[in-house]
């Protein structure tokens, strides 16, 4: 579980510019992912959890969107590592789509009404392959039966209202996949599905993945579906990350007041289709820039410190790791809840840009 | 696909009906059509005189009965001005008509396309500034201001072009620029309106997240998404343009049907009105069917409807 | 627990909210200073004019505007044929477009409202006979179909005013007929449906303050198109009668003139660009701060 270290985010930050004023939607985001791992975004709409992974390969819309900080270093299996932020968009280019694929939420407006699916799918492989022609048509039929549509040679030229939305989601999945990625960011893959269609498309996105040894950043605000398929989660809140660790050791020992309230308010592990919405008090605005906890007009265990400064990342007590890149446990909390006091105000944050891979940006 | 067009030929049949109703009433509208075809100081004798020769004493059913059945086999009757079929004197004019809205609609589509996608694919920038600008211009300046203007300019003072008639390519230009510019500012913002919304459709993110370029993914996504648009108002814009022609035609004294609206109107010569009215409206109505058509082949999501 | 005010001291009021689409949109602010000078020409159009609009000069004909040579800044914008004081007829002639734009715009929009409303409402057999009609009239050129009727109706601002009237209700009435399914499809309405509330209390309580915006914005864009078409038909010796100071007489008379005396055609025109151009940056403005569904992109 401790691979190579494929993406690196540290201090990420975005605004927007609305008409009401400046929105902060993600404020000094920092994780790292390993080879071959699934890591589980959850957190309520708002919390910025699909903004700050689309804003990574620069999905968002620029302007109003804006990055205002950080780095995101990518660390291809083979190939250099390069900082994604601070690459040309012609170099970005060569890597979406072809070193991170992506699933969107939801298939039906994903796909261009007025291409056959086929296409949509050569179209990557040709942008990304030396493929050509027939070659590359051939590759999108091989990726449809891949991803399981029964006769894809004629599937090939159908268009995307001819199909049902868990088809949809496979061509989806067959364009993320076409050019054996090393990370897919699906952003709510499985939301605007039929619940039994669900469990297909992710146990297909798991199987796959696992076979091609792809690591996975699965957004969701579904803790049921995550609970399932991740190895670490990270929770958002207010656009930043409250608490990261070890899906097991967050689920048995949660050390933030949000993830506690998140658990809390789902009845078992692994139900399905518990939307996280049953916390006390409305999701904050996100106008003022960061100066205090974002959580701390729900919490319960809210101080005065909560309102004067934004908490940084601690360890959890109990944390087999004091290396938050290996995924330690760590939490955004000025409360220790695991011996139930406050933190002594000399008791320091981690320094995320203290843990980097090969010490570069 | 085939309901739909069975459908769509149907209205188009009904449509033409109505406009056979309101052609036939609109020179009615006074009460007393002989007086309207007659002009203003023509003496009462003159009037019965037209009154007879026109059948307005007959019963209204009858006469609506005689104008639809003449209408069905392309007869509406001499006109009074030229004294010749109303129909064939419309056909002869329709050439040079036709020749000067292509002209127009070509000037227009040849601006408004790249104004139209640069303006929507780069917003707030000088390019879409000047989109904003053309759109706007299109819809605020009159055309036969424009048309005089264009005179005074290329013809009076730099003597580039003819000031009227119709006589090879020098002479087309100045009535296609003066009849294509509300095309152009229409076709500008639409085209600028559709490239903003395509924009930002879950495709396009598609497409992006897919490493294709931003020209590949105008060109291969936005494009075919907004041709559609444009292509659904190419009939409207047609049949403005028809009426945009009275005036460009009357003052380039192009020979088309336009200048023979204003000039049946004046001579108050409405059996050649009329024949103009049904032929015009004729023309629009089959142009919005093909369109119709054209839309359903390019749109999968209708074609494959059933 | 709410969001404490903390939270709140950077969101705008919605007082700011209005005032910062004002000033961003500063094209707003042209479109209510051109169109604001126009109508104000019109009202006070015997007080602000230098000379008579219709007394004839024949010895000071077609003399060229203030800045030209062989003009006169007694009259800025030069005469026309007979003399005229182009300005003050200039002045005058926004009397007859905005008199037209404003009770044609009203004609229209009444009409239009009312059998919007009831096509919309009812459904059915008088939804498709209304719609049906409203169509008709939109399949025929519409500048045709309005030269045509004002030739066999003669020339009168009445018969102009009437034709406009009538010939835009369709429009109208397919907006209002839009807006009303849309409204009445939304959860609110049905709820008071089911509630028993009476159609006359549906109609004046929920439907129509919705269909105020879009109407409006619809109303300013018509408005703006019918000044044009009304000059157009001047243009054509179709619209009031020739004695009466129009921006369309005043093209037609000066196209006569157009090789050697340009600025009897050129004015006028420009009077009318100036105002559709006040009137469609009003319009863009009044859509974007009453129709949210409308608004642009905070880009």
């Amino acid at each position: 579980m401790t691979g190579d270290t494929v993406l690196q985010v540290r201090n990420l930050a975005v605004e927007f510019d609305s008409i009401d004023g400046t929105v902060h939607a993600v404020n000094n985001v920092s994780f790292d992912l390993k080879r071959g791992q699934t890591l589980g975004v959850v957190g309520e709409s708002g919390s910025g959890k699909s903004v700050s992974m689309m804003s990574l390969l620069r999905l968002i819309a620029e302007p109003p969107g804006k990055i205002t900080s950080g780095s995101a270093v990518f660390l291809p299996r083979n190939g250099e590592p390069v900082d994604l932020l601070q690459l040309p968009k012609r170099w970005l280019a060569r890597i979406r789509g072809d070193r991170i694929g992506f699933v969107f939420q939801d298939p039906m407006s994903s796909l261009n009404p007025l291409m056959t699916v086929g296409e949509q799918i050569a179209e990557s492989v040709r942008k990304h392959t030396e493929l050509q022609g027939s070659v590359c048509r051939d590759r999108a039929v091989e990726l449809l039966e891949h991803v399981g549509i029964p006769g894809a040679a004629e599937r090939y030229n159908n268009y995307p209202h001819q199909f049902s939305g868990g088809m949809r989601q496979r061509v989806m999945i067959a364009i993320a996949i076409a050019c054996n990625p090393d990370i897919i960011i699906a952003d709510e893959p499985t939301t605007a599905l039929d619940v039994t269609v669900q469990a297909e498309i992710v146990d297909r996105m798991q199987k796959l993945t696992k076979e091609l040894s792809i690591s996975v950043i699965w957004i969701s605000h579904d803790l049921g579906v995550v609970a399932g398929i991740a190895d670490v989660l990270m929770v958002m809140y207010g656009g930043s990350v409250v608490e990261r660790g070890e899906i097991s050791r967050v689920y048995s020992h949660p050390r933030h007041p949000y993830t506690i309230g998140l658990l809390g308010a789902l009845p078992k592990l692994g139900a399905a289709q518990k939307r996280l919405v049953n916390i006390g008090g409305s999701p904050p605005s996100l106008f003022s820039p960061p100066r205090q906890c974002a959580f701390a007009a729900r919490c319960p265990w809210v101080f005065d410190r909560c309102k004067a400064e934004r908490p940084p990342l601690f360890f959890a007590t109990g944390s087999h790791s004091e290396d938050p890149s290996a995924h330690g446990h760590v939490t955004a909390c000025f409360y220790d809840l695991e011996k139930d006091r406050r933190r002594d105000p000399d008791e320091t944050g981690i320094d995320v840009t203290a843990f980097e891979v090969g010490q570069q940006g | 696909m085939q309901r739909y067009l069975f459908t769509r030929v149907i209205q188009s049949g009904l449509l033409m009906l109505g406009v056979l109703v309101i052609t036939f009433f609109m020179v009615r509208l006074t009460g007393d059509p002989a007086r309207t075809m007659v002009p203003r100081d023509a003496s009462p004798e003159r009037v019965e005189q037209m009154r007879v020769a026109m059948g307005f004493d007959d019963p209204l059913i009858i006469q609506f009965a005689r104008y639809v059945g003449g209408a069905v086999r392309g007869d509406f009757g001499q006109s009074l001005h030229y004294r010749a079929p109303s129909m064939r004197l419309v056909l002869e004019r329709v050439p040079a008509t036709i020749q000067l809205t292509l002209a127009a609609l070509g000037f227009a589509l040849l601006f408004s396309v790249p104004l139209g996608i640069i303006g929507g694919s780069r917003p707030g920038t000088i390019w879409d500034t000047l989109a904003r600008g053309f759109g706007l211009l299109g819809q605020t300046v009159p055309n036969f201001w424009l048309a005089l203007m264009l005179i005074v300019v290329f013809s009076v003072e730099l003597r580039w072009f003819p000031t009227f008639g119709r006589s090879g390519f020098a002479s087309v230009v100045l009535p296609a620029v003066a009849l294509g510019f509300f095309p152009l500012g229409q076709f500008t913002r639409l085209i600028r309106s559709a490239v903003l919304e395509v924009r930002s459709e879950d495709y396009i993110r598609t497409a992006y997240s897919k490493g294709i370029e931003e020209w590949q993914v105008l060109s291969r996504h936005i494009f075919r998404n907004v041709s559609i648009t444009l292509v659904s108002i190419l009939g409207v814009q047609f049949g403005y343009m028809l009426g945009g022609s009275i005036y460009i035609e009357s003052i380039f004294a192009w020979p088309g049907i336009g200048r023979m609206i204003n000039e049946a109107v004046q001579a108050r010569d409405f059996p050649l009105v009329q024949a103009i009215a049904v032929f015009s409206a004729g023309f629009v109505v089959v142009l919005n069917l093909l369109t119709d058509i054209a839309y359903a082949l390019i749109d999968p999501r209708i074609r494959y409807e059933d | 627990m709410r969001i404490d005010a903390l939270d709140q001291e950077n969101v705008r009021s919605p007082f700011q909210r209005a005032l910062r689409i004002v000033l961003r949109d500063k094209t707003g602010l042209i479109g209510v200073f051109l169109f604001g000078t126009v109508l104000f020409c019109a009202v006070f159009a015997a007080y602000i004019v230098p000379h008579s609009p219709i007394e004839q000069n024949l010895r000071i004909s077609r003399q060229p505007p203030g800045w030209h040579e062989a003009g006169d800044w007694e009259y800025p914008l030069g005469t026309d044929n007979l003399g005229r004081d182009m300005l003050s007829r200039i002045i005058y002639g926004s009397r007859v477009s905005l008199t037209v734009g404003f009770f044609g715009v009203l004609i229209a929009m009444s009409i239009g409202m009312l059998l919007g409303l009831v096509a919309g409402y009812l459904g059915g057999t008088i939804d498709n006979v209304i719609m049906g009609v409203a169509n008709l009239f939109l399949a025929i050129p519409y500048l045709l179909l309005v030269v045509v009727v004002a030739a066999v109706l003669g020339r009168s601002l009445i018969n102009v005013i009437l034709i406009f009237g009538f010939t835009n209700a369709p429009l109208f009435v397919r907006i209002t007929r839009g807006e009303v399914l849309r409204i009445r499809k939304s959860g609110y309405v049905e709820s008071a449906v089911s509630l028993g509330a009476k159609p006359g209390r549906i109609i004046f309580g929920h439907i129509l303050p919705n269909l105020i915006g879009p109407l409006l914005t619809v109303a300013t864009f018509e408005m703006s198109g019918m000044i044009f078409y009304e000059a157009g038909l001047g243009f054509l010796g179709l619209s009031v009668p020739p004695g009466i100071p129009s921006w369309g007489n005043m093209l037609a008379a000066g196209r006569q003139y157009i090789q050697f005396s340009p600025w009897i055609a050129a004015f006028p025109g420009l009077a009318i660009v100036f105002t559709s151009l006040g009137m469609n940056l009003l319009g863009d403005w009044l859509r974007d701060v009453l129709d949210p569904r409308m608004r642009r992109s905070a880009s």
